[in-house]
């Protein structure tokens, strides 16, 4: 298991996850849990994925999603799951 | 699982209240580069940095990106070269050649600062560390990467005053070498008292000779942080306050603790400290001072600051100590004046005065750090401040240091810029009178009776 988290946030449109969705599957990356609010217009979604069986490396992963942020005009953050691990857990 | 909520936080404040881990430092030792031949020496020295050193940048970088944490200094700390230059350096001039080679090093492996250019004379001083010392402006004036630091006393062995003198004059000196830059090579030179061997901060750092060959230190951060959790405790109590800064300082080591394991993991080399500093930057809002503002001070400098100040200090050491279990360097609150816009605003508006900032030393966990006076302070004076100082860190067994920058052709109303993360400094006024008859005294302050523990 090695797992990340993806954090997406920007003004509501349609298609956000789905595209999303469709470059991770793409790759082979699992999704393990999703979370997605939308509050005054502004679009917040939390995922945590798993990239063991991916066929990318991580930085290619996040290079791909960045591209994915510009073209939909949102913020798109990868990070490995262990800085929260550290930062939350005991 | 991690939660949303969780994620939202940690994001903030790497995003909103200036996160950062402050740098990751390889201590690398240099004994086994000593040579009788300088040339063969610079080459060794440069051979076994790199080779340390060379995966240090692209390592950082790569922990940065996965995790999402800004790291913001990359840099190597080496045996005090007074030592490994021994045998080799019979001028000054001859310890200069190893600086240029350290900082030659320094720019091809791309760190940010190398630390080390340095001579631990609390009680005395060797022939080699004298010319060390002596070679100290002409080597800051030539070098960009190049950190000095002189450590002049200890609570075990009292405080070397032939040093202290000796430093008022390399001080003046190396401010006159880098005129033309605001006497900038002074930002790269401190003074200490108790220095520790593993300490991953500039310009103090060194790689002690208590230390293995090659070890990682991690100096964290996150005034910032610290500063935003304790706008949510306004008018609270002190078990509310304190709770909620060690909380705080317990997640952002915590932060620091994976950043080092990663980089060790990834370099090879022995993970050895993580040094939990609240580390100040000019940046708005990533400042100390503002903390002690929060906490209750209209500005710092005005009365209850040191007591503000002790407390904060004291907290971040508890609720660090928690995330991790090698704790080490300096460990606690800085209080740069250029680095820190809460601080040079407070000295600006005339609340913070170096007096003040002398007291606040003997409870944060450093000392009279980034502060420019007036380029006509005379030496003896220079000395002065760096007795008091290192009185300070002998009696009370802790880390002083003093980093002062006379800005030749400078005086008080004016300021200094620095640029990046050494920030602007105010020219601070000095008291006037003299110590001269004091300073030119020979020998040493004995150790104070606390320190014969045996």
């Amino acid at each position: 298991m090695d797992r990340s988290i993806i954090t997406v946030t920007g003004r509501n449109k349609v298609g956000i996850i789905a595209k999303i969705t469709t470059e991770l599957a793409a790759h082979n990356v699992s999704i393990m849990d999703i979370t997605q609010t939308i509050r005054q217009g502004i679009f917040n979604m939390m995922m945590i994925v798993d990239t063991s069986g991916s066929d990318i490396v991580f930085d290619e992963l996040r290079a791909s999603l960045g591209a994915l942020a510009d073209e939909m005009g949102v913020h798109i953050l990868c990070q490995k799951e262990e800085i929260f691990d550290k930062m939350h857990r005991i | 699982m991690i939660s949303a909520g969780e994620v939202l936080e940690t994001n903030k404040m790497i995003g909103e209240e200036n996160l950062d881990v402050r740098t990751i430092t390889i201590g690398i030792s240099l004994l086994d580069c000593a040579d009788s031949s300088l040339e063969r020496t610079c080459a060794r020295i440069k051979e076994k940095i790199w080779h340390y050193a060379k995966n240090l940048v692209s390592v950082g970088e790569e922990i940065s990106r996965e995790y999402g944490i800004p790291i913001v200094n990359k840099r190597v700390s080496v045996t005090p070269i007074s030592l490994v230059g021994a045998a080799c350096c019979k001028t000054p001039a001859d310890f200069v050649q190893i600086a240029l080679a350290l900082d030659e090093v320094a720019a091809e492996t791309g760190i940010n600062f190398l630390g080390g250019y340095s001579a631990i004379v609390s009680k005395g001083m060797t022939h080699a560390d004298e010319l060390l010392i002596e070679s100290i402006p002409e080597a800051l004036s030539r070098t960009n990467l190049v950190c000095s630091s002189v450590n002049v006393g200890s609570t075990k062995t009292g405080i070397n005053m032939d040093a202290v003198r000796l430093m008022g004059r390399i001080i003046k000196q190396t401010a006159e070498a880098t005129r033309e830059n605001d006497s900038f090579g002074c930002a790269k030179l401190v003074v200490l008292c108790n220095a520790p061997d593993d300490n991953p901060f500039m310009a103090g750092a060194y790689h002690g000779v208590t230390e293995p060959d090659a070890i990682i230190n991690v100096g964290v951060s996150g005034p910032g942080v610290v500063k935003h959790a304790l706008q949510s405790v306004r008018g609270k109590s002190f078990e509310v306050l304190c709770e909620t800064i060690k909380r705080t300082a317990f997640k952002v080591t915590r932060v620091g603790q994976l950043v080092a394991q990663e980089a060790s993991r990834r370099l090879g080399i022995p993970f050895g400290i993580i040094d939990l500093s609240l580390a100040p930057t000019p940046a708005v809002g990533d400042s100390v001072a503002d903390i002690l503002h929060e906490i209750g001070v209209e500005v710092a400098g005005a009365p209850g600051t040191t007591a503000c100040l002790a407390l904060l200090n004291d907290q971040v050491k508890k609720g660090g100590v928690m995330a991790s279990s090698y704790v080490g360097g300096l460990s606690g609150a800085f209080i740069p004046v250029s680095e820190d816009q809460g601080m040079i605003d407070a000295a600006e508006c005339g609340a913070l005065t170096l007096e003040k900032l002398e007291a606040m030393t003997c409870v944060c966990s450093v000392g009279l750090d980034m502060i420019a006076i007036p380029g006509d302070t005379p030496d003896t004076t220079i000395s002065g401040i760096i007795a008091d100082e290192a009185a300070i860190g002998m009696v009370n067994q802790k880390t002083t240091a003093v980093r002062i920058i006379p800005v030749i052709g400078k005086t008080v109303g004016e300021s200094v810029e620095f640029g990046g993360l050494l920030g602007r400094a105010p020219i601070m006024k000095v008291n006037a009178y003299g110590c001269a008859d004091f300073v030119n005294r020979e020998g040493r302050i004995p150790a104070p009776i606390h320190s014969f523990k045996n």
